[in-house]
């Protein structure tokens, strides 16, 4: 169990950063995947007082503080409005309502957990990630840099016009997922997200251009091929490495034929 | 470390370890409806309401909820009274051992959708585990009791 020796509700940005310099120091998230841990937790440091909790919209984009709750992700109007219900229908099945309450955004991102239904729907999106002294990075880029002393900020969602679709595989409903698989098309790009493979979820696009000439059957079902050949998949509890790589061609067939008009699966 | 929130409607001031968690906290002050189940923030038998969100006690530093509103069913057994006798009719509350929890979250759902589908029921007790009733009797109990209270036309303010 995790043992807590001082615990800091930061007054600023800076006085958390200084407080994180420290090897034993912890920022905490919502403290759901902390707390298991077998830990010895210097100073324990608590964003929770400096604003980070809340959703901003404007025309162009969503600034959504790095303590924000995925609960208000899943309810908020405004991104269920963009994502076409993507951000609902991705978070809703991570265990309960009051997880859902505690878990913040930026600790799934910081965490960049291969589980991660939040780390697949964003970056399904134009999401980009503020650090504390790191500044702005694509979301896919620091989903490959390893954890330093910096502190997450706030996540970014560009407002591109697009469409999106999600679908995940569970065994059962609030268990982690086997798969998650989203699908985005912005400005005619295709992107692709697979996730849960177990690794961390991994962004594919339309390279060979199996969709250039739009969806139809044949074109999900080459795309949905490609893809899922080219994503290494792994064994574990929930799965078979086979099992996922077969998952991730069906649900991106199926997404793929979501996006096209073609058949509704949500 | 010097703690101070509400406790069902009564102001608590206390010396508490800064790693202390809120269940605990709880429990110390003779709240036992909030229950210690799976330690892995699953099973839904340690929730209280935090400002009156549904949120897991088990995995809540009771430090962090300095300043706010904390509610057990102890402080909301006037609330809880008319429902629980649609779940006790169902025999669905069996052991009772998820049963506090479980009528947490249930209100927490009420206050915010006070006519929900079955699938909306499902959807938002996902998250409250039960190992005796199968969640049947559990989902008839509270749609007994939304029939009741539309046929009363909404006595209970819904």
């Amino acid at each position: 169990m995790i043992n807590i020796q001082k615990y800091v509700q930061a007054e600023s940005l800076e006085e958390a950063y200084q407080l994180n310099q420290k090897r034993s120091a912890r920022i905490l998230g919502g403290m759901l995947w902390l707390k298991m841990s077998d830990n010895t937790v210097g100073t324990a440091v608590d964003l929770c007082r400096l604003g980070l909790d809340t959703i901003e919209e404007t025309e162009e984009a969503f600034s959504i503080g790095a303590m924000t709750s995925l609960r208000q992700m899943e309810l908020h109007q405004g991104l269920n409005r963009y994502t076409r219900g993507m951000a609902a229908r991705s978070l809703g099945d991570i265990v309960g309502v009051q997880f859902r309450n505690m878990a913040t955004v930026g600790g799934s991102v910081w965490g960049r957990f291969g589980f991660s239904d939040v780390l697949t729907f964003l970056l399904s999106l134009d999401t980009w990630v503020e650090l504390y002294k790191g500044g702005l990075m694509p979301l896919e880029t620091f989903v490959f840099l390893k954890r330093d002393n910096d502190l997450l900020v706030r996540i970014h969602i560009r407002k591109k016009p697009g469409v999106f679709v999600y679908q995940a595989m569970r065994n059962q409903r609030t268990d982690f997922p086997v798969l998650t698989c989203a699908l985005s098309c912005v400005q005619g790009e295709y992107r692709a997200v697979i996730g849960a493979r177990p690794g961390k979820a991994m962004v594919l696009g339309d390279e060979e251009g199996l969709l250039a000439e739009g969806i139809s059957q044949e074109s999900a079902q080459a795309f949905a091929a490609y893809a899922a050949n080219r994503t290494p998949t792994g064994t574990n509890l929930r799965g078979s490495a086979a099992y996922r790589t077969h998952l991730a061609e069906v649900l991106l067939r199926r997404n793929l034929l979501e996006l096209g008009g073609m058949q509704k699966w949500n | 470390m010097e703690l101070t929130l509400t406790l069902n409607g009564k102001p608590v001031t206390e010396q508490i370890e800064p790693g202390l968690l809120l269940i605990d906290f709880l429990r110390s002050h003779g709240c036992y409806s909030v229950k210690r189940g799976c330690e892995t923030s699953n099973c839904g038998l340690c929730t209280v309401f935090l400002d009156g969100r549904p949120v897991l006690s088990c995995s809540l530093l009771a430090a962090r909820a300095a300043g706010h509103h904390i509610q057990t069913l102890e402080g909301l057994q006037e609330e809880a009274a008319d429902f629980v006798g649609f779940i006790a009719d169902q025999g669905a509350d069996q052991c009772g051992f998820c049963n506090p929890g479980f009528v947490m979250n249930t209100l927490a759902l009420l206050r915010e959708n006070p006519d929900p589908s079955d699938d909306e029921i499902r959807a938002y007790l996902a998250g409250n585990l039960c190992r005796c009733s199968g969640y049947e009797g559990q989902l008839r109990g509270i749609r007994n009791y939304l029939n009741s209270r539309k046929k009363e036309g909404g006595a209970h303010g819904a």
